[in-house]
């Protein structure tokens, strides 16, 4: 049985955490002896020790052979529908390509919402907290009439919905107007409420035109009038015991103001997003993690390791920088291994007008002059004496 | 021996007129290059002082032999300066943002202040920018008022001059660009990051251009005997042809007209000169009408300088031909033809130790005509560095003159370490190292067991063998890129190399259930390991005939004390597993090496799963390893040969029975597809939240048949059992799935493009055979016949458009990943774990300070876990964790 000295001794080695945690798990209903515990932990020390990496190891190359090289067995396959049949997310090799460069847009953003522990139980209250996210046009509140005679557009507001989505006539008149001004860039008309008919009438300024009030009339069916302009489709969905929130569109900064969101572990798969709302580190953990869960939906089992080198390398100077011309690779001090990678010439022109020169310390601008590379056996500096 | 030379640094920097002069040998003046007899003008472009390509010939310069002269540069006199293509971006901005009369930076000392502070100057490079200068000012310094400059590509500029609220625009010519490029100060130069000690920007207005030594533009000499003279040297005589009658024309004083054409013509040749791809320029073409392969061109791109010649290059002592198979191969050999063997050499230097061998071998000479020949030699090299060929009757002199000192190249033999390679080249394991073993036919051989790591098959594929030729290089390769050294992948911390296809299949025909073998059968499977001793019979007949069981047999190959415990890929995930009494044999228990019960498959000796193989790799090490898979390989293929396993159209049969439940299932799924039509058609179909009711049916379409054709594969399974070889395959993991099955048997299923139903084709619907709006099953693709029925026409169409589909995928994805690759290895590939456990650039910076945050090899751990303490405490405790 595994005595309490035995768990100090466990828990106070100098493990990694991971390997402290399966110690106790796999050894703590077992029946063994004091002898066979020793034998266990010396395996585990001489184990840990031959693991250990070995220095001048061409971690880099490594690591993105590693990511490379399967993907040539990942799908093509755009859309795919990951859990939720409802939205469709990129995977595959587009998605991989998408987080290595580092695009400031997926081409499918979407978020996990958490919801906090008093609307996350229930159905209903969770669809309370989609109302504020989801984008609403103002044509579902109501039905839109263009009235040709009096040059007006009229919004029949449906009652029943101000009641379910829980907004109120004044809100919608302030918000439709603000952001038929300030989003839609058009200033021309005028708003009027009518409570008592619950109807909001809207009349260009300019009464002469047509086209004027059908442009009008085009705004007003489709100004956002509830919710976060950026998610166009909310899901909620019952998962673990608790109702999440899917969206199709991102925007962390306005989700996480809506009363009602777990902070915590909401999520997008925007990492731009993240690396400006969260900061570099978020992003870093959230390259990590997009890349593993897109390497890992296609059945391929990579190291973390790798996609944390790779994920350290883009994040290193405190934003999210892309593997390639216009990152990683396009900023290297070395003008020969820029040369080497792409726009060759310009590279060159540029480096003999700013006199830079080339240290020679990278891998292939030695290559190119024909010298031994600075990596593993290469970068080992022992000259053995001869015997005279 | 001394430490190699290392070149330390590279600076960049421009060429000044005057160092193109002083470096020039000659002053090109004739377009000419040879003269009636074949010999060079002097001060022609061919001129003896550059160079020399012809043998026999000696440079005037240097007075060494065509192979010896690296070549020298002459230069051209131009007529009037021209603009270098590559600047005019450089400078179309030092003309917007410097005065036109004084050259000063159009920034007063204080904001030139304020810009640079502003601006990280750490970084260096670009500190301003146009946009720090406003438009439309006067010259803070001498008070000139600016003008617009325009440029016009590809190498025009001109000033917009404002008369009388009219515009017009003044041309400018290189002479004045270049002359206010000359007014810029020092100081001002610095703040646009330019370092006008080696670079100053009037030196981008060419006024002497230097001519590259025939070296690098050789000629060529055809079959007729004519001369083909290079892109470059093409180039060269346009521009001094045009130089000369631009000088001519300028001497007799022709008319400005004429000069400014003649001017600009010569602008022209050489802007192709330098690059022959500008916007806004007609390339300069050949006579044939091929585009010139100019300066530029032979930089850029896949197969330019750069990519082409420097970082990728060719080499000696390598061969290539076809693979093929050898079971009978260890996996760290590699089978070479003899004639490969005879014609690849290895150095061997001379010493008081083996000089007597080395006769032998010199003896030899290049002749081996048999596998049993030993090996021979092809040449000698003396301490003068001459080399001298063996063959004839100059054996015996040689082999008299050996003595330390002397270096002789050996032909390969068995034994001899190489580098074997498949391209593409994707991660390290498409190369590693193997030990030769010569052998007759043509092609190079090797154990399946190692095609995963390559990626290789047997399809006709071709692979790259490499000699290593100093000492260091074959104790890397032993060290670090033997076979055995690389059956962990870096990638997962897994095997890549292990059992395939018929590996599998037999060693779960081996291992299944429970079978005896006779005494006899037990050494014809184990005729190839190197067992010496059988042990005791595990059962003895009525008879007394001994008898080993099947476990028994494939123990044997197991080291003793290995311990473990593992679920086979046969196996289910039952509720309440069984354990040792499960009906499927998948419950894997092996104790001191005895294989107690289970099934041995893909999961235990597979590439890629191989739990055994890694729990061996582990305790016992690579070695042993080795030679487990060797001796897996051998022994499954010899049981596979016991029941023989073959694969055949009659396996497919399925009895009257299945063939009408299949058919009953197919049926019942049209009829619900057709009703869900009918109901989506009358209006009644509820939408799925955020879909349109067309999207909903189709996707409940898409259901519905997907589980039609489950089904169907489940009826057909129901029939064949283990007996059938593509079960037997699918179960234990050899090759193919259930769904292949299904297919073949039972139903091809929905054909597809982009995931969904086919809807392409003629107006409103797929094929002429359907009625418009059909959105009926067969309709829109689905496949109700299996490959062993055959298809409809229809269904054939259909098929291939989905097949198609596939192909295009490959084409693209396979482009793609390889640019990402590429670019994935540029950004990383100077990273290294420093000594003190950081991983760094090789310029220094720190990346991670704890490699992966807990410094564990991702090769050496176990699936990712820094210790496989699951597999240890089993192995001490004997019990399944």
């Amino acid at each position: 049985m595994l005595t309490d000295a035995m768990r100090d001794r466990i828990e106070s080695s100098d493990f990694p955490p991971l390997t402290r945690q399966q110690l106790l798990d796999s050894l703590g209903d077992k029946e063994f002896s004091e002898e066979q515990f020793e034998e266990i932990l010396e395996a585990v020390q001489n184990e840990f020790e031959e693991t250990r990496i070995e220095p001048l190891e061409a971690v880099g190359v490594i690591a993105a052979q590693s990511i490379g090289e399967p993907g040539t067995q990942m799908t093509m396959r755009t859309f795919h529908y990951a859990g939720v049949a409802e939205i469709n997310v990129t995977l595959g090799l587009p998605r991989l390509i998408e987080i290595m460069d580092a695009r400031k847009e997926p081409s499918t953003p979407t978020m996990t919402i958490y919801l906090s522990s008093e609307f996350n139980e229930d159905r209903d209250r969770a669809r309370m907290v989609s109302w504020q996210i989801e984008a609403a046009p103002l044509h579902e509140f109501g039905d839109i009439t263009t009235d040709m005679e009096n040059m007006q557009v009229l919004v029949a507001v449906n009652q029943a919905v101000l009641a379910k989505r829980k907004i109120s006539m004044e809100m919608i008149v302030e918000t439709a107007q603000k952001k038929i001004r300030d989003r839609r860039h058009y200033r021309d008309f005028e708003v009027e409420a009518d409570p008592e008919n619950h109807v909001i009438i809207f009349t260009p300024k300019d009464q002469e035109k047509y086209q004027n009030l059908f442009q009008l009339a085009e705004h007003v069916r489709n100004v956002i009038v509830q919710g976060i302009d950026d998610i166009e489709r909310v899901v909620v969905r019952k998962e673990s015991g608790e109702y999440i929130l899917y969206t199709e569109g991102s925007n962390l900064k306005d989700v996480f103001e809506v009363p009602g969101v777990d902070t915590v572990r909401t999520r997008t798969n925007n990492i731009s997003e993240i690396a400006q709302v969260l900061g570099i580190e978020a992003a870093r953990n959230a390259i990590m993690a997009e890349a593993l869960a897109t390497l890992g939906e296609q059945g391929i089992k990579v190291d973390v390791r790798h996609i944390m080198l790779v994920a350290d390398m883009m994040c290193m100077d405190g934003e999210v920088k892309q593997i390639g011309r216009h990152g990683i690779a396009g900023e290297k001090e070395s003008v020969l291994s820029r040369a080497a990678f792409e726009v060759t010439v310009n590279h060159l022109l540029d480096a003999a007008v700013a006199n830079e020169i080339d240290e020679l310390n990278g891998v292939t601008e030695n290559v190119i002059v024909g010298q031994p590379i600075q990596l593993g056996t290469g970068d080992v500096k022992l000259v053995a004496k001869s015997r005279t | 021996m001394p430490s190699p030379k290392r070149i330390g640094k590279i600076t960049f920097g421009l060429l000044s007129p005057k160092e193109i002069r002083t470096m020039s040998v000659r002053k090109i003046i004739w377009a000419d290059t040879y003269d009636d007899d074949g010999f060079p003008y002097p001060q022609g472009l061919m001129d003896l002082a550059l160079g020399v390509i012809d043998p026999g010939l000696r440079c005037k310069t240097c007075d060494q032999k065509a192979a010896d002269c690296p070549g020298h540069f002459g230069h051209i006199e131009l007529a009037k300066p021209v603009i270098h293509v590559g600047y005019t971006r450089l400078i179309r901005k030092l003309l917007r943002v410097t005065c036109r009369s004084c050259g000063r930076l159009l920034l007063s000392p204080d904001e030139i202040q304020k810009v640079s502070l502003t601006a990280d100057d750490e970084l260096g490079g670009e500190v301003l920018t146009e946009k720090d200068i406003k438009k439309e000012r006067a010259c803070p310094h001498c008070g000139e008022l600016q003008l617009k400059v325009n440029f016009e590509k590809p190498t025009t500029f001109s000033e917009v001059l404002l008369e009388e609220g009219r515009k017009s625009e003044h041309k400018l010519t290189p002479a004045d660009i270049r002359a206010r490029l000359e007014r810029i100060p020092p100081s001002d130069l610095r703040l646009l990051g330019i370092n006008p000690d080696v670079a100053r920007p009037e030196w981008t207005v060419l006024t002497v251009l230097p001519v590259p030594p025939v070296t690098m533009r050789p000629s060529i000499i055809l079959e007729n005997g004519q001369r083909s003279e290079d892109d470059l040297t093409h180039k060269l005589v346009d521009i001094i042809r045009i130089n000369q009658r631009f000088k001519e024309n300028q001497d007799a004083g022709a008319p400005q007209l004429i000069i400014e054409d003649l001017w600009e013509l010569l602008q022209y040749h050489v802007t192709t000169y330098l690059d022959n791809e500008v916007a806004g320029c007609p390339p300069a073409r050949h006579r044939s009408g091929r585009p010139l392969k100019t300066l530029s061109q032979r930089l850029k791109g896949k197969d330019g300088r750069f990519r082409g010649s420097l970082s990728g290059k060719r080499v000696n002592f390598s061969a290539r031909t076809v693979i093929s198979p050898n079971p009978n191969l260890s996996v760290t050999e590699v089978g070479v033809p003899l004639s490969i063997a005879v014609e690849m050499t290895v150095p061997v230097r001379v010493t008081t130790h083996n000089l007597e061998e080395m006769r032998e071998f010199v003896l030899r000479g290049p002749e081996r005509r048999t596998l049993r020949d030993p090996c021979g030699a092809n040449y000698v090299i003396r301490p003068d560095k001459r080399r001298l060929r063996l063959g004839g009757d100059n054996l015996e002199t040689i082999a008299e003159q050996l003595e330390p000192g002397y270096t002789v190249e050996r032909q390969l033999r068995d034994g001899d370490i190489v580098l074997f390679n498949r391209q593409p080249s994707l991660h390290r394991m498409s190369i590693m190292a193997h030990r030769i073993k010569v052998m007759d036919g043509k092609t190079f051989r090797l154990n399946p067991a190692v095609c995963p790591p390559y990626n290789a098959d047997f399809d006709g594929d071709e692979m790259n063998l490499h000699v290593p030729q100093t000492e260091e290089a074959r104790a890397e390769a032993a060290i670090l890129i033997a076979v055995q050294e690389n059956i962990l992948s870096p990638r997962f911390g897994g095997p890549i190399i292990g059992g395939i296809h018929d590996h599998i299949s037999g060693i779960f025909m081996l291992t299944h259930d429970l079978r005896w073998f006779t005494k006899s059968e037990v050494l014809y499977l184990l005729k190839y390991g190197e067992i010496d001793h059988l042990p005791e019979p595990g059962r003895i007949d009525e008879d007394g005939t001994p008898r080993w069981s099947n476990k028994q047999v494939f123990s044997m190959i197991l080291p003793s004390d290995l311990n473990m415990v593992f679920r086979a890929s046969s196996c289910v995930n039952c509720d309440e597993c069984r354990h040792v009494d499960c009906e499927r044999d998948a419950y894997v228990r092996i104790v001191d090496g005895q294989l107690v019960s289970g099934t041995v498959d893909k999961k235990a000796i597979g590439a890629f799963d191989g739990a055994i193989l890694n729990r061996i790799i582990r305790r016992f090490g690579m070695d042993r390893a080795s030679r487990f898979i060797d001796d897996v390989t051998k022994l499954s293929i010899r049981a596979i040969m016991i029941d023989g396993f073959s694969f055949g159209i009659d396996d497919e049969d399925l009895s009257r029975t299945e063939h009408g439940q299949i058919e009953e299932e197919l049926a019942r799924a049209k009829d619900d597809v057709e009703r869900r039509i009918r109901i989506f058609e009358e209006g009644q179909l509820e939408p799925m939240p955020g879909r349109t009711p067309e999207e909903t049916l189709e996707m409940q379409i898409m259901q519905v048949l997907g589980k039609a054709r489950d089904r169907t594969g489940e009826i057909a399974g129901r029939h064949l059992g283990l007996g059938n070889s593509a079960v037997l395959m699918a179960v234990s993991g050899a090759r193919g799935s259930m769904l292949n099955l299904t297919q073949m048997a039972g139903c091809i299923g929905q054909q597809s493009v982009r995931g969904e139903r086919i809807m392409r084709g003629y107006e409103e619907r797929t094929l002429p055979h359907y009625r418009r709006r059909d959105r009926g099953a067969d309709a829109h693709g689905f496949i109700l016949h299996s490959y062993k029925e055959g298809l409809s026409p229809t269904e054939f169409f259909f098929h291939a458009i989905g097949g198609r589909e596939g192909l295009v995928d490959t084409a693209v994805r396979t482009s793609q990943s390889g640019y990402l690759q590429r670019r994935l290895i540029n950004a990383l590939q100077d990273l290294k774990v420093a000594y003190d456990g950081t991983v760094r650039t090789t310029m220094g910076r720190i990346i991670q300070y704890h490699y992966g945050e807990d410094g564990t090899d991702p090769m050496k751990g176990s699936f990712g876990d820094p210790v496989d303490v699951k597999g240890i405490v089993e192995s001490v405790l004997k019990e399944e964790v």
